[in-house]
């Protein structure tokens, strides 16, 4: 079998991202998104700090502190793109005008439910900042993480034990080895990496899974 | 006459009480009036309540005011960071209390008690442990969590260019909270990169009408020493 990298992951979820499409790329893992967004798309990338049309990274040098994603990282600006504050920001969120967001996660639940906030050990600082209200507010939510835990645990749950973000929120779930629809009957496997069988991922995932006719 | 240009940052918050609730703009360094944080450490006000959307970073601004241990209560929706030492340091301590609170219902808090609105039902975080404990409502085919405004007795924001009516414009993704936050506030006190005369700014690209504003303080940007 041959496990999908992070950029792997990354592609294959934006080959899913379709021309005018409005976009929220999570902090961490999903902003590998943006490098593999086919170029013959126009996709707008949105940041919950206030800001539509995110470019590429600067180059070295070009950076402008007032001018940054919500991972805090330096960006810059297509044409076309636009500022405003953040109750806009967020009321364009929550208001479901975004069309996809793409968040990482510890857990999702077979119901949909999303864990990626809180490990919920009684010392952990928690901070959540603009994820329940992507979860709740993205017409499609993508989940972009690693199949399994370290040790080898499915990160596709029953029920999740960590604190939830948002509950039955999740659309589709993007892993290192398999793409899973979250649909009212269940987890629909979409695709599977070379090499896997239904059955070992299964096997491997513990909750039930369906599998799509044009699967493998 | 209206004149809101205040000489220094100094001038400018001299009357902050002990226990004042504090907004204080900015997502990450963007938008962060750093030097009205400093006056505001100078200035010795403590027990303040702080509403900010992180808990400062490295050892400047919040964080630094988080140091010199002004903060007991902090409104915040990510806190925890890299480099968010201080924070963490006083968060362990005992010393400092986290509301923590989703960002966007951080910014529709901030929102709603600038525009006189009572309460609002979110849909974020139902379901969730930040709604424990609140009213909630099913509303047509979704679950809502009711959230209250944030009201400030002061605002501390930093903004681009102002005239002497306190008409804000802003650069960038600096803008975030600002133009909320000022008018959550019972005293908006703005920090600008440049001042300008009355009607240089065009109507049609103020972001924060003056009405909102109290005082507003020019800090000269830093040059970089080659």
């Amino acid at each position: 079998m041959k496990k999908l990298d992070r950029n792997q992951i990354a592609a294959r979820v934006a080959r899913d991202i379709p021309d005018g499409a409005y976009v929220n790329l999570g902090i961490g893992l999903p902003t590998l998104v943006a490098d593999h967004l086919p170029k013959d798309r126009e996709i707008v990338l949105h940041s919950e700090n206030g800001v539509l049309g995110i470019g590429p990274r600067p180059a070295k040098g070009m950076e402008d502190e007032d001018l940054i994603n919500a991972g805090k990282e330096p960006v810059t600006m297509l044409k076309g793109g636009a500022f405003f504050h953040h109750a806009d920001s967020f009321g364009m969120i929550r208001g479901r005008h975004l069309d996809y967001c793409v968040l990482g996660a510890f857990q999702v639940s077979v119901a949909g439910d999303l864990a990626n906030w809180h490990t919920g050990t009684p010392d952990a600082i928690p901070a959540v900042g603009g994820a329940m209200d992507l979860a709740v507010g993205a017409k499609n939510v993508l989940v972009m993480m690693e199949h399994l835990t370290k040790e080898g645990k499915s990160k596709i749950v029953e029920r999740c034990t960590y604190p939830l973000t948002g509950a039955r929120c999740v659309n589709r779930v993007y892993t290192d080895l398999a793409v899973i629809d979250v649909k009212p009957d269940g987890l629909h496997v979409v695709d599977i990496v070379e090499g896997l069988s239904f059955e070992e991922l299964q096997r491997l995932s513990g909750v039930p899974l369906r599998r799509l006719a044009t699967a493998a | 006459m209206i004149d809101k240009f205040i000489a220094s940052a100094a001038a400018a918050l001299a009357d902050v009480p002990d226990g004042a609730t504090v907004m204080i703009g900015g997502f990450g360094n963007a938008g962060m009036p750093a030097e009205l944080i400093d006056a505001l450490i100078a200035q010795g006000a403590k027990n303040l309540t702080v509403v900010n959307n992180n808990a400062g970073n490295a050892d400047a601004g919040l964080a630094a005011l988080i140091g010199a241990k002004r903060v007991k209560r902090i409104i915040c929706s990510f806190p925890r960071q890299t480099d968010s030492w201080h924070f963490d340091k006083a968060y362990r301590a005992g010393e400092l209390e986290l509301e923590l609170v989703p960002q966007g219902t951080l910014a529709e808090r901030i929102r709603a008690a600038g525009a006189g609105i009572g309460a609002f039902y979110t849909p974020t975080a139902f379901g969730t442990r930040l709604a424990e404990g609140k009213e909630t409502r099913r509303i047509g085919e979704r679950d809502y969590v009711l959230e209250y405004p944030i009201h400030a007795d002061y605002a501390l924001i930093k903004a681009d260019r102002a005239d002497r009516w306190g008409n804000l414009t802003y650069r960038m993704t600096a803008r975030n909270f600002g133009p909320i936050m000022a008018a959550a506030a019972k005293c908006t006190v703005a920090q600008v990169r440049e001042t300008v005369a009355l009607g240089e700014l065009d109507p049609e690209e103020v972001v924060t009408p003056g009405i909102f504003v109290k005082r507003v303080v020019r800090i000269a940007p830093l040059r970089k020493v080659a």
